[in-house]
């Protein structure tokens, strides 16, 4: 790409980083413009829902270093609005920014409970506000009520328990953490709560949120009422596409890409939670929110958007997660078709391994960190089911 | 060019170890083994090690010249 070629790249965080590194690693020379819709220099974000909650001293906003070195113009505190491909030209700030390649890097935004976003004490937790808001409640003892039990929402129950905090969560669906681990999984897990002392309700929704000028109470929908100074909305993320309608990319919860992260129109690529990308290990289109898929997937957009060579996209979904002192890695998908669970389930250190028709398609690790390198190559090498039981059966009762 | 473990903050992911399989494994227990002495890449091991410091989800690695 000759000097002259300009790389715009939307959506300052981990995604965008990537692709402005890789592009500059690739030896593009021309202009990078990064348009990022908060005020903060780019963050890391698994953190904001772990340490950060975490009591005693005032916590860092874990910045990326080196941004200053990618010799990139940041507009930072600016939202993108629109995408015209015909004339290769992003709308950002009211400014009309012309590219030669583009890397679509906007994310996802939290899902807010429709009518309750305007209360004050209901927060998400997405951005560095967020958690520093959350923080804050944490600090002045809120009674803290959590809707949506998913990764997010328990990360942040297991950190107010261990402020001794009281916490109630609320999970519309039978268990928790069912729409990333499967409704079985999400049932060997779900006694966790109890013993940490966070009161779980499933099945249930919130019918209102009450308060004098801020929120005192939620109703849930079997009548129950739960007092709360603080309600955290964890109820999943949306892709950030909004300013893409009318730009003619074909948008489908995401930015729908081929294997190459190409999005269709000349110079144009998506990476990370906002992609929806195929797949080439299990042929098919999906879309993830997971650091290490941001990480690898701005790298790759970068370099495809600059070229000369473009390479595929081919990887193994890795997410982790820590609660009540327990260490859960996930890698691959998690199909419902059928699960073997190995190891120690009432001590909380066991493997769940699921089928995909004949093969591996994913495995979760409970306090078994030795054997994630194994599953995670079992999975990468799309393993017979069978075999995959057979190799993990032995290691994980000798661990055990 | 030198590849530096922060060992406080290696929480065990082994997505280095998936990358750059001739520099670090995880062992049994899920502990980081690095696989060459000293600090110093070894010959040929420039990009691997590259790639292993950037997908490490926590910042373990850091390259220094």
């Amino acid at each position: 790409m000759s000097r002259s070629r300009r790389l715009v790249v939307v959506g300052a965080s981990l995604a965008g980083m990537r692709a402005v590194a890789a592009a500059r690693d690739a030896g593009h020379r021309g202009p990078i413009t990064v348009v990022g819709a908060e005020d903060e220099l780019p963050y890391d974000r698994p953190r904001l829902s772990k340490a950060f909650l975490d009591a005693g001293t005032d916590p860092v906003v874990p910045t990326y270093h080196g941004a200053d070195s990618l010799d990139a113009e940041f507009r930072l505190g600016t939202r993108a609005t629109g995408l015209d491909t015909a004339s290769r030209t992003v709308v950002a700030g009211g400014e009309t920014l012309r590219y030669d390649a583009l890397v679509i890097a906007t994310g996802a935004d939290a899902r807010r409970l429709p009518g309750f976003s305007h209360v004050d004490g209901v927060r998400s937790l997405r951005t560095v506000a967020d958690a520093r808001a959350i923080r804050g409640a944490f600090d002045s003892r809120a009674r803290v009520a959590i809707v949506g039990a998913g990764f997010v929402g328990v990360e942040v129950a297991s950190s107010a328990r261990a402020r001794g905090l009281d916490v109630t969560m609320v999970e519309a669906l039978p268990a928790p953490m069912t729409r990333s681990l499967g409704a079985t999984v999400g049932s060997l897990l779900s006694g966790l709560h109890a013993e940490n002392g966070t009161v779980l309700h499933c099945g249930v929704t919130v019918a209102r949120i009450e308060g004098d000028g801020r929120v005192e109470r939620i109703v849930l929908s079997d009548g129950r009422v739960v007092a709360a100074d603080l309600v955290l909305v964890a109820t999943g993320a949306e892709p950030a596409t909004g300013w893409l309608a009318g730009s003619g990319l074909t948008v489908r919860d995401g930015v729908v890409c081929d294997e190459h992260l190409a999005a269709g129109p000349p110079g144009v690529y998506a990476a990370g939670d906002v992609a929806r990308w195929r797949n080439p290990l299990f042929g098919r289109h999906m879309r993830l929110e997971h650091w290490t898929n941001a990480a690898e997937q701005g790298e790759i957009a970068g370099r495809n958007a600059v070229g000369p060579h473009i390479a595929p996209c081919a990887s193994v979904p890795y997410f982790w997660s820590d609660f009540y002192g327990h260490r859960v890695q996930f890698v691959g998908l998690p199909s419902e078709e059928d699960v073997e669970v190995v190891g120690d389930v009432a001590e909380y250190r066991f493997v769940v391994l699921y089928r995909e028709g004949d093969r591996l398609a994913g495995a979760l690790a409970v306090d078994s960190r030795g054997l994630v390198p194994r599953l995670r190559a079992l999975v990468r090498n799309r393993a017979h089911w069978s075999a995959a039981v057979a190799a993990m059966a032995k290691p994980v009762l000798a661990a055990g | 060019m030198r590849i530096l473990l922060d060992v406080k903050r290696c929480e065990g992911h082994g997505v280095c170890a998936e990358t750059a399989p001739e520099l670090f494994r995880l062992d049994d227990d899920g502990e980081l083994v690095v696989l060459f002495d000293g600090d110093e890449i070894p010959a040929g091991q420039e990009d691997a090690s590259a790639s292993a410091v950037r997908v490490c989800p926590v910042g373990a690695l850091r390259r220094q010249p």
